[in-house]
């Protein structure tokens, strides 16, 4: 019991990571009909980003912000100065970019940052907290981690569902010809979603660090299982990718813990397989004209 | 004269000036001219299957890994193999591994199937990490390294007799690549990946079309995988990342997506680049971690420029060039065109 207790307050806190990265995921796939194959690497540079103004003693606090705004701002860049030129070429030609992008990423951080392994700082304690003698197997930073992600969660539901800028661009990823007809500025639209997803990634970034340490592929992993988790939500859901990431988390948790440590990524392969043979659209996706 | 003649006289002429190449070329080039044919064994493969049939593999590095496997566990066994029968289990075992995923994949499409490549690209290595007393764990399995037969003379260099069997291997595999791809099988291939509800309604089997490609291109793999486990002279887990295949499907993009031709430009630039930057990092005294990484930033510079300035790849380049020249000499001849439109 105490084990299962261990393992499940674990795999919810990465699940509730990888649900940021597959919502970032299932952003811009709805807008743009892309996988952004470099949304790991983005946020490991931006994580990197924070770890150099933490050295050089700038606040956590400040520097958690900043990285934030690094982000959305490496995501718009790349939106309008990458992607923007590709559109309409073969979906290949696109995947094949974002990885040249992971690739350029993954080269670039350690050649400015230094190659070696690095601790990342947490707010908060990451010793689990106790009531008298019982331990409760939650920490103080593990609270944070979940609290933040369903804040973003909150956040991104009010800011799609209520305001203008939003439901625009809700229109423009949906109908973008018909978006364009009511005056919404569609290359706008997607550039700030892509910008919004990146700033996804690099909180994921800054949240995971601490647990994974902080090298140039340490979030390659962190995108498989973000990634995995969007496809058996069924890619079209931001509700099902969420979903999709904890039962992702709590699945390599728990074949983590009872089987082998090793063959965590294999149990998130095997679910996945066992998943898409049943449903190829994924959990929560409508119909099949979402194959493209 | 037909098909069949025009690439059995081209590849042997081919394999003529190839020969000749390991002779002038140094050990170190013999290598990598081995690695050069390994990649190219792979990406062919690769281009039947993403290329040709439309089904896109973000996890051939682990198919090569069930190849280098296999060669390595047979050997651990038998020490005594002949070359010809280890490099033919690797490419049964591959191709009834490429077979399931094969069944698997086609189901899926677009970012399903990118997706569960992916999980597979990073989740079978794990597999030899797991079961270590068999696959050697993360030390991997040794693999003692090709020795030229001795009619070849005792001082027959071990890397150009590396550089003979992995270009003979390549030869063979373009060789029965390109007359399927000009098949019926081959048409059928294009037929699906162009449009699957034309090719159902031309009776055209669909599943079984995607999985024999995905059989023939995972049959590839392991043969490729097979040898480079001689090339590196060791099996591990580390070998066979998710970079190998990201460098695989890059390749045949960066080629030229659907041509074979393509798959040997895009296998020749993957070798040649990053030993041309280390060279070059090399000769300009950076620091090591700026030294170390260079070769791969240059590597996704490339790909990502590449896709943007050379959107069909070098070989689309190449075919736009000669049209350019033949229009240019057309231009230049006697009696120029009144009407020179475009």
């Amino acid at each position: 019991m105490r084990t299962f207790l261990i393992l499940t307050v674990d795999g919810l806190t990465n699940g509730f990571i990888y649900a940021l990265v597959a919502l970032a995921l299932v952003m811009i796939w709805r807008a743009t009909r892309v996988i952004n194959y470099a949304q790991g690497a983005m946020a490991m540079f931006t994580t990197y980003i924070a770890l150099f103004l933490i050295t050089h003693g700038v606040t956590y606090w400040l520097a958690f912000v900043i990285t934030l705004g690094a982000g959305f701002v490496l995501g718009a860049v790349t939106e309008r100065v990458l992607v923007r030129p590709v559109e309409g070429r073969p979906p290949l030609n696109i995947v094949i970019l974002s990885l040249g992008l992971l690739i350029f990423l993954e080269a670039l951080a350690p050649m400015l940052f230094g190659g070696q392994v690095k601790s990342f700082p947490a707010p908060f304690s990451r010793i689990d907290l106790a009531v008298g003698s019982t331990v409760l197997y939650v920490s103080p930073f593990d609270i944070f981690v979940v609290a933040s992600v369903l804040a973003v969660m909150l956040l991104l539901t009010v800011f799609f569902q209520r305001t203008t800028i939003g439901l625009s661009m809700r229109a423009a990823a949906f109908r973008p010809e018909i978006a364009r007809l009511l005056g919404v500025r569609v290359g706008n639209m997607l550039t700030i979603g892509w910008g919004l997803a990146a700033m996804l990634g690099a909180l994921a970034g800054l949240l995971i660090a601490p647990a994974i340490f902080l090298y140039p592929n340490n979030m390659d992993e962190v995108l498989v299982f973000g990634f995995i988790g969007a496809i058996l939500g069924g890619l079209e859901s931001p509700f099902g990718a969420v979903v999709g990431a904890i039962v992702v988390g709590l699945v390599l948790s728990y074949v983590g813990g009872y089987i082998g440590s090793d063959l965590e990524t294999i149990g998130g392969l095997v679910i996945l397989i066992a998943v898409l043979m049943v449903r190829p659209q994924g959990l929560f996706a409508r119909g099949r004209q979402r194959q493209a | 004269m037909n098909t069949l003649t025009r690439h059995g006289l081209f590849f042997i002429a081919l394999a003529a000036v190839l020969v000749a190449v390991t002779y002038q070329v140094d050990e170190f080039w013999n290598y990598n001219i081995a690695g050069i044919a390994i990649f190219v064994i792979a990406a062919a493969g690769l281009t039947v299957l993403t290329g040709i049939n439309g089904q896109l593999s973000l996890g051939h590095g682990a198919l090569m890994a069930v190849g280098a496997y296999t060669t390595s566990l047979l050997l651990k066994t038998q020490p005594q193999t002949p070359l010809i029968l280890t490099l033919l289990a690797a490419v049964i075992t591959t191709g009834a591994a490429g077979a399931i995923i094969g069944v698997a994949a086609a189901r899926l499409r677009g970012p399903y199937l990118a997706g569960a490549t992916l999980a597979l690209a990073v989740g079978l290595p794990q597999i030899a990490t797991h079961f270590g007393s068999v696959f050697g764990g993360n030390q991997g399995l040794p693999v003692a390294p090709l020795s030229p037969p001795a009619f070849l003379g005792t001082d027959f260099s071990s890397n150009r007799w590396l550089a003979w069997v992995a270009l003979s291997a390549a030869l063979v595999t373009l060789f029965l690549l390109a007359n399927l791809v000009r098949s019926a099988t081959g048409r059928r291939m294009r037929l699906v990946h162009d449009d699957e509800t034309a090719a159902r309604l031309a009776g055209v089997d669909v599943e079984r079309t995607q999985v024999l490609a995905f059989i023939i291109s995972a049959a590839c793999a392991g043969l490729a995988g097979s040898l480079f486990a001689y090339q590196l002279g060791i099996t591990s887990p580390t070998g066979f990342n998710l970079t190998l295949s990201l460098q695989l499907l890059s390749a045949i993009v960066i080629g030229g997506l659907g041509s074979l031709f393509g798959a040997v430009w895009g296998s020749i630039l993957l070798v040649i680049l990053p030993l041309k930057i280390s060279d070059l990092a090399g000769n300009l005294n950076l620091s090591s971690d700026v030294a170390n990484n260079l070769p791969l930033a240059v590597y996704g510079g490339v790909l990502v420029i590449a896709m943007l300035a050379f959107p069909r790849g070098i070989q689309g380049a190449l075919v736009s060039l000669v049209r350019l020249g033949r229009r240019a000499v057309r231009a230049a001849g006697p009696r120029p065109q009144v009407s020179s439109t475009s």
